[in-house]
C-alpha cells in the first residue's frame, strides 16, 4: 500500500515535470495598445473545433490582433465555410470581413481544415482554402490562414508562418536556443548548453542560424543547420568571435573579431576561410548589419567617444555617423524594405527601443519599458520583436513600428532573450 | 526508486523535445563517469554546468587573487592590482607550457554584444599589463564574456562593481 502511494507520488511528480517542460516555451499574448487604422474582422469559431488539440480560431485571432492591422470581433456563433453569412448583422456589428470554416478529423487521424473569407462590405466571397494536416501542424495551418486573411484584407504579405529564434536561460543556468513560430509557440530546441548562447542570426534562406556560443569558454561563432541539427564552426580565432550577421545573398557573414586586438569588423565567406578585415580603428567596432540591397553596412562604434551607429560601404570605405541624439546608441536593425532602422538608445538610465525613418533621420522611442535589447524586424517590415524586462523577468515583445500595438511573448520558467526574426519561408506562395 | 525516477525524467525530457528541429546538446566531458545521454545516470548529472566549468582548468599561483576589478566605464588597471599581476606574470614565465585565459566581464546594463566588446577591453588591458611584465602573447589569450557571466546577480552598484572584472584562469 505504501509502495503504491509512493509510486503515485512519483507519477504525479513526473506529470509536473512534463508540464513544466512543455509550459517552458509557452507564450502569452497581451495586446496593450490601440491602433487607429485597423480592419474590423469577425472570426467565427470553426464548426467541429471543440476537442481538437489546437483552437484554430483563437490562434488566428491572436495573430491578427498582434499584427496591429486588425480589430477582431468574436462572433461566438459557429459559421462554417458552406454558409452564406448574414452580412446585414455583421455590418451592424462593424465588421468589414468575416472568417468562417470547419474542421473534421479524417479516418487516418489527420485533420481537414476548411475556411472561407467573406467581404462583408461588398457581400463578396474572397476565397476558400482547405488544409489537410496532422495534429502537429494545426498551428502551422492556423498561421497560414492568418497569412491568407492578412494578404486578402491588407494587400500585404503576412508574417504569421515565419519563425523566430531566441535563447532561454533556465533558473538552473542552462541555456537553450529555440526556433519557434512567430507567436513564440511551438518552440523546438536547436541547442542546449551549460554555457551562454547569444546573437542568433537567421541566414536569408531561413534554413541556417549563426550564433555565438561560449561552450568552449570563449565566444565562438557557429553556423547551425536547423533541419538536420548539424553545425560547423565559422569563426574560432584567437580572442573573441561574435556578432554574426548575414549578407542578403547569404554568401558572406560579417563578424566582430578581436584576433588583431580590439573589437573590429571582418567579413567571412559563409562557408568559412580567411576573414577580411573591414575596419581599422583603435575603437570598438561591432554589431554589423547589412542594408537590404547589400551595398552598405550599419555598425556600432565608439570612435567618437560614445557608442553610436555608423554606416559605410559593405566593401569598405569611409564611415558616416547615423545617430546624433544621446550618448549610447547600439544594436541597429534594418527593415527589409530599407525604410526604417530600429536600435536601442539610452535615455537617462533607461535603454529604449527607437525607430528611425532613415530618409529623414527622425527617430522616436516607442516603448514604456526600460531595458530593451536587440530589435529585429519581421520580414514584411511591419513588426519588430525585441527583448526587454517586465515584472523582473526577461521577456520578448513584438511591437508595431509606431509602438501602438505591443504583445508580450513572455513565457514562464526562465528568462527569454536574444530574439531574431527569420525570413519568409521559401515554400510560401 | 531513484533510478526509476531518473529514467522517467529522461523520458520526459526526450518526449518534450520531439520535433523536426534536431536537438543538438553540447557534449560536455563528464568526469563523474556518468553519461548524461544514458538513462542509468543520476538526475544531477543533467546539469553539466559544474563539470563544464571545471573542465580543463588548472590551478594558478597559490595564494594569489585571480580577479582584477574595474571602475565604472573604465578599462584601466588600478595600481592596487599591480602586485597581483606581477605574481601572475612570474607564474606564467616560470613554465613555458602554462596558458593563461583572461576573461573580461561587464555589469548587466546595456546590450550583450556591446558589453562583449567592453569586456574585451578589460581582458586586453590585463593582457597588455602582463605583456609589459614580460609575458608573451603565445602564453595568453584575452577573451570576453560581456555581461553573460556576472559574479553577482543583483541590480545594484554593489553587484555591478563585483561584475566589472577580468578573471585569469589557467588551462
Amino acid at each position: 500500500m505504501l509502495n503504491k502511494r509512493f509510486f503515485l507520488q512519483i507519477l504525479s511528480g513526473i506529470f509536473l515535470l512534463l508540464i513544466a517542460h512543455v509550459s517552458h516555451a509557452q507564450f502569452r499574448v497581451e495586446v496593450s495598445g490601440v491602433g487607429l487604422t485597423q480592419v474590423p474582422i469577425a472570426i467565427a469559431p470553426l464548426r467541429g473545433e471543440e476537442g481538437v488539440p489546437q483552437k484554430i480560431s483563437a490562434i488566428v485571432q491572436a495573430d491578427l490582433e498582434r499584427s496591429g492591422q486588425f480589430k477582431v470581433l468574436a462572433t461566438g456563433k459557429v459559421m462554417d465555410e458552406t454558409e452564406r453569412p448574414d452580412v446585414g448583422d455583421l455590418r451592424q456589428k462593424g465588421a468589414d470581413g468575416v472568417l468562417t470554416g470547419s474542421i473534421s478529423r479524417m479516418s487516418d487521424g489527420r485533420y481537414d481544415v476548411r475556411i472561407r473569407l467573406w467581404d462583408v462590405v461588398r457581400n463578396q466571397d474572397l476565397g476558400a482554402m482547405s488544409y489537410l494536416v496532422v495534429a502537429a501542424d494545426l498551428r502551422l495551418a492556423s498561421h497560414q490562414i492568418s497569412d491568407l486573411v492578412y494578404l486578402k484584407l491588407t494587400g500585404d504579405k503576412g508574417v504569421f508562418s515565419t519563425r523566430i529564434a531566441y535563447v532561454t536561460k533556465s533558473s538552473s543556468g542552462r541555456y537553450n536556443l529555440w526556433v519557434a513560430d512567430s507567436d513564440g509557440e511551438n518552440a523546438q530546441s536547436a541547442l542546449a548548453s551549460p554555457e551562454p548562447i547569444i546573437s542568433p542570426s537567421w541566414a536569408p534562406n531561413g534554413t541556417q542560424l549563426a550564433y555565438v556560443s561560449f561552450e568552449s569558454r570563449k565566444p565562438v561563432v557557429y553556423v547551425h543547420d536547423v533541419a538536420s541539427g548539424k553545425r560547423r564552426l565559422l569563426a574560432n580565432f584567437k580572442g573573441s568571435n561574435s556578432a554574426p550577421s548575414w549578407s542578403p545573398d547569404g554568401r558572406t557573414v560579417a563578424v566582430t573579431l578581436s584576433r588583431d586586438g580590439g573589437s573590429q569588423l571582418f567579413l567571412l565567406d559563409s562557408q568559412g576561410g580567411e576573414p577580411r578585415r573591414l575596419t581599422q580603428s583603435v575603437a570598438i567596432d561591432t554589431e554589423t548589419v547589412f542594408s537590404p540591397d547589400g551595398t552598405a553596412i550599419y555598425f556600432v562604434s565608439d570612435r567618437g567617444g560614445s557608442p553610436q551607429i555608423y554606416r559605410m560601404p559593405a566593401m569598405g570605405g569611409p564611415a558616416n555617423r547615423v545617430t546624433f541624439t544621446g550618448n549610447y546608441n547600439i544594436s541597429p536593425a534594418l527593415s527589409p524594405d530599407g525604410r526604417w532602422m530600429a536600435y536601442i538608445s539610452r535615455i537617462g538610465n533607461a535603454y529604449k527601443l527607437h525607430v528611425m525613418d532613415i530618409a529623414s533621420g527622425n527617430a522616436s522611442a516607442i516603448t514604456d519599458t526600460t531595458a530593451d535589447e536587440r530589435p529585429s524586424f519581421a520580414p514584411n517590415s511591419r513588426l519588430i520583436v525585441f527583448a526587454t524586462r517586465q515584472e523582473g523577468r526577461e521577456a520578448l515583445m513584438t511591437t508595431t513600428l509606431d509602438g501602438r500595438i505591443k504583445a508580450r511573448l513572455a513565457g514562464q520558467g526562465g528568462d527569454i532573450r536574444e530574439p531574431n526574426w527569420g525570413p519568409f519561408s521559401k515554400a510560401q506562395p | 526508486m531513484k533510478k526509476l525516477l531518473s529514467i522517467l525524467f529522461f523520458a520526459a525530457i526526450i518526449s518534450g523535445c520531439s520535433s523536426n528541429v534536431k536537438l543538438n546538446d553540447v557534449p560536455v566531458e563528464d568526469r563523474s563517469g556518468a553519461n548524461p545521454s544514458t538513462a542509468a545516470s543520476s538526475v544531477s548529472s543533467l546539469d553539466a554546468r559544474g563539470i563544464g566549468s571545471l573542465n580543463g582548468i588548472k590551478p594558478g599561483p597559490a595564494g594569489v587573487a585571480n580577479v582584477i576589478y574595474f571602475d565604472y566605464d573604465s578599462y584601466s588597471i588600478k595600481p592596487e592590482f599591480q602586485s597581483v599581476l606581477e605574481a601572475h606574470a612570474r607564474f606564467i614565465k616560470a613554465d613555458g607550457t602554462r596558458r593563461a585565459n583572461i576573461e573580461g566581464h561587464t555589469d548587466e546594463r546595456g546590450g550583450s554584444e556591446y558589453n562583449l566588446a567592453l569586456g574585451q577591453k578589460r581582458a586586453e588591458a590585463v593582457r597588455r599589463a602582463l605583456n609589459a611584465l614580460g609575458v608573451t602573447d603565445g602564453q595568453m589569450e584575452a577573451v570576453s564574456y560581456g555581461k553573460e557571466k556576472p559574479a553577482m546577480t543583483g541590480s545594484d552598484e554593489a553587484s555591478f562593481s563585483k561584475n566589472r572584472r577580468s578573471e585569469i584562469t589557467y588551462r
